[in-house]
């Protein structure tokens, strides 16, 4: 059920409707049965994989936490005749019984997630270094369908997971609620991956219908919409016929279509993001912000702390640090200073910890090597900025141009077209080629090449062109005005006429203008393929 | 509560009131204005996609109805049915009408009026599955909404197609914003009729040249499907004491395979019904393709639809008892009302025709 499909639409109106008629304590066993059945329409099996992991993991964490609760109360009875080293065994002890736990809990649901999603890729691999070898054998693929925002549940599940080994959260006692915040529907397609501390709470309480509440949530999906349908898929047509035909399509095309697909992907995915949380929200439940107007990002690193924030929060949290502080690192740390010298040894275990993450990051997008040039790509980016920060230091105290805004919109623009030159891997979905389209945008770009025609090639009409153009910058305007104060809010507080006019005036433009229906392919949101 | 705070919370509730109300007339009032302006007018180029609609504007009370695709709509002639034998007849007929639109175009035409007669072209049973979503929505779209529109709807969706957009039209037409025309303006409201109780009259000629033979088929067996509405038909004008006459359109092309006549022949026998096939009575009805049929050989033009209709009209009168019903004023009335826009028509076609020859 595609979210911009008449069907879930339809599904929408029915569980936002009975969500308020019922009993409100029944609401959120009504929201588990709503995503079940969400979930269901997807894919029959998929509930499965879905009801694995949250079986394993809601009795992982039980028994983590009982072990905790117990541990505590034995350990306080006795902890009074025991010395410091006895109190700090008995911890340990204690520990890595739970560490075990998890890490079994860990293992099976990466296990699930790795087998689906990477087998193939690894039988590809071998047939490759086999071929390489001259050998004529080859392995046959499998035939595996990848569950629905598999990565965005397991990876929400084991963040739960690892909060409750860590203490930071008490586990759930109910595995209904648990199944509830591992199969919300909303997010379920593409995110966020939600922290059940921000979560839980505003999904089991009791939730009355508020005007207030509801306006606001049906204003950010009917926003999606217009990202998604009015700007995205509108895009998308041009963006596939640049990636399709790159012999036509290459020099200032390949730029072209490096900011098309730069737009396509932020109104896709902040779309997407905007109906997932306009969707929570007019039920009463907050999901936790994805976006935070990114392109306006001064730095690669600041950009990654306002796109797709839940992913980077949770590869933060959840990998760089554990693996920064874990023993082999230290060690590793160790090592490399005594023998490279304190400035590159200091470096080493943190480059490498910020590599294993890149690289995750890069694979968990996708099974292939474009996802993981894309995560070296970034994790190389980041590191040479961090290298060169000397010599912007220098740079800056000689030339004081921070801070002024030519200079703020120059590091804006850099930052953009940065990371719009490492999307060109997810873009074209193939090493070589994208290194080829990357090589053409100097070598080979015309001005000239840029004709009527040569546009009109394209798939795009001018109205596609005009509309395109109107709605990037409708969106432009909104993400300046967000700079001082929430949009959404400054609307709130217009009086009823003009707020009633800028709904139906958007309601209008993605009704007419909105790329679905027949002569549109409806595409599926990019993010819900990862 | 005091008499002024009641009167306070009566007058808030009041404009709370009012307020929504003028919301709603604004949202239904703007959907419909959008709607209707653009779904396709139909009323120049491609005029088929009005027909079926034009029906409800008639007096319902026919003696002969047609049901079908092109080949009833492009060569029968209601008019010259009335001018030469007095039968009231009119054809519900679209591009690519599939067997199960004409059954429930029927089946709502029946609910309108008891005709005596219901002429079928048994030319749609070659498709068993729908297949244009083109020519779908020309059927679809002109017809009230009623059951048989729905069945009809979810007899002849194709995968890609939504009922919802059948309801609202306006989710399948809002890419239309781009190709508007004047006409979508003059025609938002009221249309005008583009054939003469179903006949979509067309004067040019172009001969019958080189017509080509059938490619030979797979299997000739009509599909299951399409055989089974055809039962359905007949089982439904049984019900009404309607009687089903069955026809094959003296079309050269579509090609009509010798293993589907034989079909059709053998079901009309079963069924005990009359089934006439012109293609085999071409001389008798005195068509000659050089000069009666304006898309070699596909359809007729009015030459070749008037005597066609000659020759039929005297099958309904004297072997299906169609009785003529010259002499009812109202009738009479109308169809001289008719007639003069068929001349008119026609002449203008003609005219038409002589000013592209000078120009040329």
């Amino acid at each position: 059920m595609l979210f911009t499909s008449y069907e879930f639409l339809l599904f929408l109106l029915i569980v936002f409707t009975l969500y308020y008629l019922i009993p409100k304590k029944w609401q959120w066993k009504f929201l588990l049965l709503a995503s079940y059945v969400f979930y269901f329409t997807a894919g029959r099996t998929y509930l499965l994989y879905i009801g694995a992991t949250t079986v394993t993991t809601y009795l992982a964490a039980r028994k983590i936490q009982d072990r905790k609760d117990a541990f505590k109360a034995s350990f306080d009875a006795v902890k009074q005749g025991l010395t410091r080293e006895e109190k700090k065994q008995k911890k340990e002890a204690e520990k890595k019984h739970q560490f075990r736990l998890m890490l079994v809990c860990l293992l099976f649901n990466l296990g699930i997630l790795a087998v689906i999603k990477y087998t193939n890729f690894t039988i590809s691999n071998i047939n490759g270094i086999l071929h390489a070898f001259g050998s004529e054998k080859t392995l046959s693929f499998v035939n595996l369908v990848i569950p629905m925002g598999i990565s965005f549940y397991t990876f929400q599940s084991l963040g739960y997971l690892i909060d409750v080994y860590q203490g930071k959260i008490k586990a759930e006692r109910s595995l209904g609620k648990f199944a509830l915040f591992v199969s919300f529907f909303p997010q379920l397609v593409q995110g966020p991956i939600s922290r059940y501390s921000d979560l839980a709470e505003s999904l089991y309480t009791e939730h009355k219908a508020d005007y207030r509440t509801i306006t606001l949530g049906l204003e950010r999906i009917l926003w999606g919409f217009f990202k998604k349908l009015v700007i995205a898929d509108r895009m998308l047509v041009a963006v596939n016929a640049i990636i399709k035909d790159t012999e036509t399509y290459n020099g200032a095309f390949a730029f072209v279509g490096m900011l098309f697909y730069a737009l396509e992907l932020y109104a896709d995915f902040t779309g997407g993001i905007d109906i997932t949380i306009g969707t929570a929200q007019t039920l009463g439940i907050t999901v936790t912000e994805n976006f935070n107007r990114p392109y306006f990002s001064k730095s690669i690193k600041e950009y990654w702390k306002r796109w797709h924030i839940t992913m980077g929060t949770w590869f933060t949290d959840y990998i760089f640090y554990p693996l920064s502080i874990c023993k082999s690192m230290q060690k590793l740390s160790k090592f490399s200073r005594k023998h490279f010298g304190e400035q590159i040894g200091k470096r080493i275990p943190v480059y490498l910890a910020s590599f294993i993450v890149w690289f995750t990051t890069g694979i968990w997008h996708g099974a292939n090597w474009n996802f993981i040039a894309w995560g070296i790509g970034n994790f190389v980016v980041i590191m040479i900025s961090q290298e060169l920060e000397p010599l912007y230091y220098r740079f800056h105290s000689r030339f004081r141009v921070l801070g002024k805004t030519w200079f703020k919109m120059f590091q804006v623009v850099r930052t953009v077209l940065i990371m719009s030159c490492l999307r060109m891997f997810d873009c074209y979905r193939d090493v070589p080629l994208t290194f080829k389209m990357f090589g053409s945008m100097f070598t080979k770009f015309s001005v000239k090449s840029l004709t009527g025609a040569a546009f009109s090639g394209l798939g795009l009409t001018v109205w596609d062109y005009a509309i395109l153009l109107v709605g990037a910058l409708l969106l432009f305007t909104v993400s300046m005005l967000g700079r001082s104060g929430s949009v959404r809010g400054k609307i709130a507080g217009f009086a009823f006429p003009v707020r009633f006019l800028i709904w139906y005036g958007l309601f209008l433009t993605v009704l007419v203008f909105g790329a679905y229906g027949i002569g549109y392919s409806a595409s599926q949101f990019i993010y819900n393929q990862f | 509560m005091t008499e002024i705070q009641e009167k306070k919370k009566k007058k808030s509730a009041a404009k709370r009131g009012g307020c929504i109300l003028l919301c709603a007339v604004l949202i239904i009032g703007s959907l419909w204005f959008l709607q209707q302006l653009f779904m396709p007018k139909y009323m120049h180029d491609i005029v088929e996609g009005a027909m079926i609609a034009e029906y409800y504007q008639e007096e319902k009370d026919h003696d002969v109805i047609f049901v079908g695709d092109c080949e009833l709509y492009e060569n029968i002639s209601p008019q010259v049915l009335w001018d030469e034998y007095g039968i009231n007849s009119y054809i519900r007929g679209s591009a690519q009408q599939l067997i199960w639109q004409s059954y429930y175009l029927m089946e709502e035409t029946l609910r309108y009026e008891k005709p005596k007669a219901i002429v079928f072209n048994v030319l749609s049973l070659k498709y068993n599955e729908p297949q244009k979503e083109a020519y779908n929505r020309m059927t679809l779209d002109g017809m009230r909404w009623s059951m048989s529109k729905v069945h009809s709807i979810e007899a002849s969706m194709l995968p890609e197609e939504n009922f919802i957009e059948y309801v609202f039209p306006i989710l399948r037409y809002h890419s239309r914003y781009s190709s508007l025309t004047e006409d979508d303006l003059t025609y938002l409201v009221k249309k005008d009729a583009v054939t003469h109780n179903g006949y979509y009259m067309r004067v040019d000629v172009r001969p019958a040249e080189n017509v080509p033979e059938g490619k030979p088929l797979g299997d000739y067996t009509f599909g299951e499907n399409a055989m089974s509405y055809l039962v359905k038909m007949n089982e439904l004008c049984k019900e009404n004491g309607v009687e089903l006459i069955l026809v094959k359109a003296p079309s050269l092309y579509p090609y009509w395979y010798d293993e589907w006549e034989e079909q059709v022949e053998v079901f009309a026998k079963e069924n005990d019904l009359k089934y006439y096939n012109f293609l085999k009575a071409t001389d008798e009805i005195g068509l000659d393709f050089t000069e009666d049929t304006y898309d070699a050989g596909l359809h007729l033009n009015l030459s070749g639809a008037e005597k066609l209709s000659r020759y039929f009209g005297r099958i309904l009168s004297e072997e299906c008892g169609i009785e003529s019903r010259r002499g009812e004023a109202a009738l009479e009335a109308q169809w001289d009302e008719k007639r003069q826009a068929y001349e008119a028509d026609r002449d203008a076609q003609y005219a038409e025709i002589g000013k592209n020859r000078n120009e040329e």
